[in-house]
C-alpha cells in the first residue's frame, strides 16, 4: 500500500484508452464490470475496487480499512484462512491488495484460463468473511510491524504523516492509511466485523479485468461468481469537507535522521471539485514544468543550476476523491539549509505566478503525456489500475479518454492563473525534518559465541 | 489441482499449452566490434526499449569503491558539448525516457523511444552521444559526487541498507562483491573527474558491452540501431575474470544498533552463480522455503503463525559469482531473538528433511503457472534479455525454462540444500535498537 509520491507522479502521466476495446457492464445486484482488452500476451489481471479506504475512517479506528484489507486472506466458511492465497499460487497466479485514502483494492494477476479462479474466490469473500478472533490478534500485530517499518523508522515517512495531519483540519485526508498505533493497539475485531458489513457488498464494488480475454465470457463469469450476491444498503460517506484555511501552518518533526528535508503542500481541487474544469488539468502541467522529467526546472535550476537542492520533486494528483494537495518536497544540498530550500521553491512558485511558462516547455511536458499514453500500454496492471482509480472516486474510466485533449488544451495563461488562485500562502503548508543524532559511525560489534575478524 | 474445499473441485482444465505461444522469439548477433546484441520483434506498440550493458558494475571498482557508480550516473550530464540541461530536454523534448544504472556485476544505458522515426531517430542520435561521447565535465562531476555523499547519508537512516551493506562485507571479505555500490564517504571524496574517465574508457568498450533491443522495429532497423550505437564505442578488452568466491569457514554474528523500533535482521552466505548446476533445485527449493510470498514455509512460520514480521523471506541473488544467499525479516527489538530461532529452525527442518512432494508439485505448478507473467510486456522481456546476454545464458534459456523446473526432484533439492546451505557457517546481521535485558536474551 500506499507508495504516495510515486503514485502522484505515475498518475501524471495521462491515459487514453482505445475506446472500442473497453466494455463496460453492470450485474443486477449494482456490481459493475470493466473489461479491457489486451491480446499482446495470454494473461489477464483482475481486480476488485471497493469504495472504502482511509478516508472513510474516523478518530479512533484509524487504519480499520487497511487491517480488513489484510483479514481479507484470513478466511471464508468455504475457504479457510491461507488457502486463498495457496490456490492462487497453486494456479500460477501472482495477487496482493492494496489500501489508500480512497480505495482498497484486490488483484490477481494470472494465465487467461484462470480467470474463473479469481472470480470464484473474490466473490466468495466478497460476501462470507468470518474473520476469526485469533486470526485478528495475530495479523494486527503484523500492521503494527508493517506501520513500524513502514513510518516510525522511516524519518521521511513520519514528517509525511505530521504534514498530512497538520494540513487537513476537517477532511480525513489528515487520517494515515495505516493507521495511528494506538489506534491500531485499540482495535478490536467487531469494528473489523463491522466495516466489512459496512462496505464490502457489490453495489460498492467495480470488478476491472484487463488481459487476452473474451469481454462476453467475462461478463458470462463474473454473472455466474458473483451474480448471486446479495447488494447491500450502503450509506454514502459524509462530504467532511476541509475548511477554509486561514494562513498559513508549519512544523517541525524531530526524529533520528542524517537528512533534514522539506515538504510544502497548497491546498487545491481535483477534477471532482473544481469550479472550473480546466483547473486540475492546468495543475498537472503545472507540476510537469516544475518536475516533468530531469529537464524540467526543479532538477535544471535547483538540483543543478543553484545547486540549492540533492533532490526535488513537485506532484499533483486529481484524481483524489476530494480537495487534495499539491506536493513540494526536497532534501537541501551539501552547505544549504531547508530555509534555503524552501526558498528557492517559493521563488519557483513566484515566477510561475508572475510570467507564463514558455511555449517549448508546454510543448515538452505535452509530448512526454503523449508519449507516457503509449509506454503505460506496455503493462495491464496499470491500464487496470487506472480504470480502477477513476471509478472508485467517482469519475468515470471516459474520464481518462478525454484526459489528453484536456491536458492538450491547457494554455501558458491557466497554469499561471491556477499558480495565482491556488499557490498562495494562505494555502500553504510547510514540514521540516530536523535529523535527531544517530550513531551510526560506530563499528558493528560482535555478538555472540561466533567468530571475530 | 486446485486442492482444497468442495467449493473448487470444478474449476479449471489444466493446460499451459498457451505458455508456448508466450515465448517471445530471441534473435541474436555480433556487431563488428565485438557486441552481442539480443533482439525481440515486438510490433503491437510503437514503441522501442533499447538497453546496452557493460561489465561494469562495482565489482570493477578496485581500491576506488564507488567509481562505477559514479562513472554511470555521469553519462548524462554532458556529453559532446552539450550541457545536462540540453541533453535531457531533448529527450523529453521527443518523449523519450534516458534511463541508466549501475549494480555490482553490470552497469547499463537505455532508452526508451516511441519508433515514429521524426521522434526516434533524433533521440537515438542524442543517446549514442552520451553513451560514447561523454564529457565527464568538472562541475557536473562536483554536482553529482556531492548528491553521492548525501546519498550515503540517506543510508545512514534506514536500518535496511545499514545492514545491507554490513551483509555484504562479512560475507565477501575481500572479494569486490564485498564493498557497496555508492562506495564509502572516504573513497567518494577521493575521486576525481580523471578517475571516472579513465573508468568509462576502460569498461565502456564494444567488447565489454552487450544491447538489448525489444519493440516495434524489423530487424534490419534493430541491425542499424545496435551497430550505430555500439560500433561508435572503441573495441577494447572484455573486463577480466573476477576471482573466486570463497565459502565461509565459520559463522559470524554482528549487532549494529540503530535508533529504530524493529530490528533487522539478515542472515546468510554465499549462494549460486548465473548457470550454477545447481541453479533450478536451489531456485525450487528456495521458492518453497521462503521465495514464494505468503505461502513459503519461513512467511508461514514467522508472519502467519506467530505474527512476528511484515515481511520474512529468503532468496537467491545470482550473479557472475557466487551471489548471496539471503534471508531475513524485521520485528519489533524485543521480538528479534524469538522470530531469529524461529528462521533458524526453519532452515534447518528444511535441510534436514527436504520438501515434501505435494510442497514441490504447489511449487511448480506455481513457478510453471506463472511463467507467461514473466515474458508478459517488452520491459519485462528487456529485462531478462539483458540477464540472458550479460551472464552468456543459452538463447534458449526461457523455451527450456518450464522443463528445467518441471525435472527437479524432492531428492535433488535436498541433495543441493545439504551440499550448499550451511546455517552454522552463515552471517548474522542485526540492526535495531536495544532491548532491555529482562525482554531479551542478547
Amino acid at each position: 500500500m500506499r507508495g504516495m509520491l510515486a503514485l502522484v507522479l505515475g498518475l501524471f502521466a495521462v491515459v487514453s484508452l482505445a475506446e472500442d476495446l473497453i466494455h463496460e457492464y453492470k450485474l443486477e445486484n449494482g456490481l459493475k464490470l470493466i473489461v479491457k482488452e489486451d491480446h499482446r500476451a495470454p494473461i489477464m489481471v483482475s481486480q476488485v475496487w471497493y469504495k472504502v479506504g482511509s478516508s472513510y475512517e474516523h478518530d479512533g479506528i484509524t487504519g480499520v480499512s487497511h487491517v480488513l484489507e489484510h483479514m481479507m486472506f484470513k478466511g471464508t466458511k468455504a475457504v479457510p484462512s491461507g488457502e486463498f492465497s495457496q490456490i492462487i499460487a497453486e494456479n500460477g497466479g501472482s495477487e496482493n491488495a492494496f489500501t489508500s485514502q480512497d480505495y482498497t483494492a484486490y488483484f490477481q494477476t494470472m494465465e487467461k484460463s484462470r480467470l474463473p479462479v479469481s472470480f470464484e474466490l473474490e466473490a466468495d469473500r466478497m460476501r462470507n468473511l468470518t474473520i476469526p478472533d485469533e486470526e485478528f490478534l495475530k495479523e494486527v500485530q503484523v500492521v503494527m510491524e508493517e506501520r513500524r517499518m513502514r513510518t516510525e523508522d522511516n524519518p521521511q515517512s513520519l514528517t509525511y504523516e505530521q504534514f498530512n495531519a497538520t494540513a487537513y483540519a476537517s477532511s480525513p485526508y489528515r487520517l494515515p492509511v495505516i493507521g495511528w498505533m494506538d489506534d491500531l493497539e485499540n482495535l478490536q475485531v467487531g469494528d473489523l466485523r463491522d466495516w466489512y458489513q459496512k462496505w464490502y457488498a457489490p453495489n460498492n464494488a467495480t470488478l476491472v479485468v484487463v488481459g487476452d480475454v473474451d469481454p462476453e465470457d467475462v461478463y458470462a463469469q463474473a454473472k455466474k461468481y458473483f451474480g448471486p450476491l446479495k447488494p447491500s444498503e450502503i450509506s454514502p460517506a459524509k462530504p467532511r469537507l476541509e475548511i477554509a484555511q486561514r494562513g498559513r501552518k508549519e512544523i517541525k518533526v524531530e526524529a533520528p535522521a542524517k537528512l533534514p528535508y522539506l515538504m510544502m503542500g497548497y491546498k487545491t481541487p481535483v477534477v471532482l471539485t473544481a469550479e472550473q474544469s480546466w483547473e486540475p488539468y492546468a495543475l498537472e502541467v503545472l507540476a510537469g514544468i516544475l518536475d516533468g522529467g530531469d529537464g524540467a526546472r526543479l532538477a535544471s535550476e535547483l538540483v543543478r543550476g543553484k545547486a540549492v537542492a540533492a533532490s526535488a520533486g513537485a506532484g499533483y494528483d486529481g484524481h483524489d476523491r476530494m480537495d487534495s494537495l499539491f506536493l513540494l518536497s526536497g532534501t537541501p544540498s551539501n552547505g544549504h539549509t531547508v530555509k534555503d530550500l524552501e526558498k528557492a521553491l517559493t521563488e519557483q512558485v513566484q515566477r510561475l505566478r508572475e510570467s507564463s511558462a514558455e511555449a517549448e516547455e508546454l510543448d515538452r511536458v505535452k509530448a512526454q503525456l503523449r508519449a507516457d499514453k503509449v509506454y503505460e500500454q506496455d503493462s495491464i496492471f496499470y491500464q487496470a489500475m487506472q480504470i480502477g482509480i477513476l471509478e472508485t472516486v467517482g469519475l468515470s474510466w471516459k474520464d481518462a479518454e478525454r484526459y489528453l485533449e484536456r491536458i492538450e488544451a491547457v494554455t501558458a495563461e491557466q497554469v499561471r492563473a491556477v499558480a495565482n488562485k491556488y499557490l498562495v500562502p494562505d494555502r500553504l503548508t510547510v514540514a521540516e525534518l530536523v535529523p535527531q543524532p544517530i550513531d551510526t559511525d560506530q563499528p558493528p560489534r560482535t555478538a555472540g559465541a561466533a567468530h571475530v575478524h | 489441482m486446485v486442492r482444497c474445499s468442495h467449493l473448487f473441485l470444478i474449476v479449471i482444465v489444466l493446460i499451459w499449452s498457451t505458455a508456448a505461444r508466450a515465448l517471445p522469439e530471441i534473435q541474436s548477433w555480433t556487431t563488428k566490434k565485438g557486441a552481442k546484441v539480443l533482439f525481440v520483434e515486438a510490433h503491437e506498440l510503437p514503441m522501442v526499449d533499447i538497453r546496452l550493458v557493460f561489465d561494469a558494475g562495482s565489482a570493477r571498482d578496485g581500491k576506488q569503491s564507488g567509481v562505477a557508480s559514479l562513472s554511470n550516473a555521469l553519462l548524462g550530464q554532458g556529453a559532446a558539448g552539450l550541457s545536462a540541461d540540453e541533453i535531457a530536454q531533448g529527450f523529453e523534448q521527443k518523449g523519450a525516457k534516458l534511463g541508466n544504472g549501475s549494480e555490482r556485476d553490470m552497469a547499463w544505458l537505455s532508452l526508451r523511444s516511441l519508433t515514429d522515426s521524426k521522434l526516434l531517430q533524433p533521440s537515438l542520435e542524442l543517446f549514442g552521444k552520451v553513451l560514447a561521447e561523454p564529457d565527464f565535465p568538472k562541475a557536473d562531476f562536483k554536482r553529482e559526487q556531492q548528491r553521492m555523499l548525501i546519498g550515503l547519508e540517506y543510508q545512514k537512516q534506514k536500518p535496511k541498507s545499514i545492514g545491507s551493506k554490513a551483509f555484504y562485507h562479512d560475507l565477501y571479505g575481500d572479494h569486490p562483491y564485498s564493498s557497496d555500490p555508492s562506495g564509502t564517504t572516504g573513497t567518494v571524496k577521493a575521486l576525481s573527474a580523471k578517475d571516472l574517465r579513465d573508468f568509462y574508457r576502460q569498461y565502456y568498450v564494444a567488447r565489454n558491452a552487450m544491447v538489448v533491443i525489444v519493440g516495434d522495429l524489423s530487424r534490419k532497423q534493430a541491425q542499424l540501431v545496435a551497430a550505430d550505437l555500439a560500433d561508435a564505442l572503441p573495441e577494447g578488452d572484455k573486463a577480466p575474470a573476477l576471482p573466486d568466491v570463497a565459502e565461509l569457514d565459520a559463522g559470524k554474528a554482528d549487532y549494529i544498533e540503530h535508533p529504530s523500533s524493529q530490528s533487522h535482521v539478515l542472515m546468510g552466505a554465499p549462494g549460486i552463480r548465473r548457470g550454477d548446476p545447481d541453479y533450478f533445485q536451489l531456485y525450487v527449493g528456495n521458492h518453497i522455503l521462503g521465495g514464494s510470498g505468503l505461502v513459503s514455509r519461513i512467511s508461514k512460520e514467522i508472519r502467519e503463525k506467530r505474527g512476528l514480521s511484515y515481511s520474512a523471506y529468503s532468496y537467491f541473488v545470482p550473479m557472475r559469482r557466487e551471489g548471496p544467499y539471503l534471508l531475513g525479516f524485521q520485528t519489533r527489538n524485543d521480538q528479534r531473538d524469538e522470530a531469529l530461532s524461529v528462521l533458524r529452525d526453519t532452515v534447518q527442518t528444511f535441510i534436514d528433511k527436504g520438501p515434501a512432494e505435494k510442497e514441490l508439485e504447489s511449487a511448480k505448478n506455481n513457478i510453471i503457472g506463472g511463467f507467461p507473467l514473466k515474458v508478459s510486456s517488452n520491459g519485462k522481456i528487456a529485462e531478462y534479455l539483458a540477464v540472458i546476454g550479460f551472464y552468456d545464458l543459452p538463447l534458449d534459456y526461457l523455451a527450456r525454462f518450464t522443463g528445467n523446473i518441471q525435472a527437479v526432484t524432492v531428492e535433488q533439492i535436498q541433495d543441493a540444500y545439504k551440499r550448499r546451505v550451511h546455517p552454522d557457517r552463515m552471517v548474522t546481521i542485526t540492526v535495531g535498537g536495544p532491548v532491555e535485558p529482562d525482554d531479551s536474551g542478547s
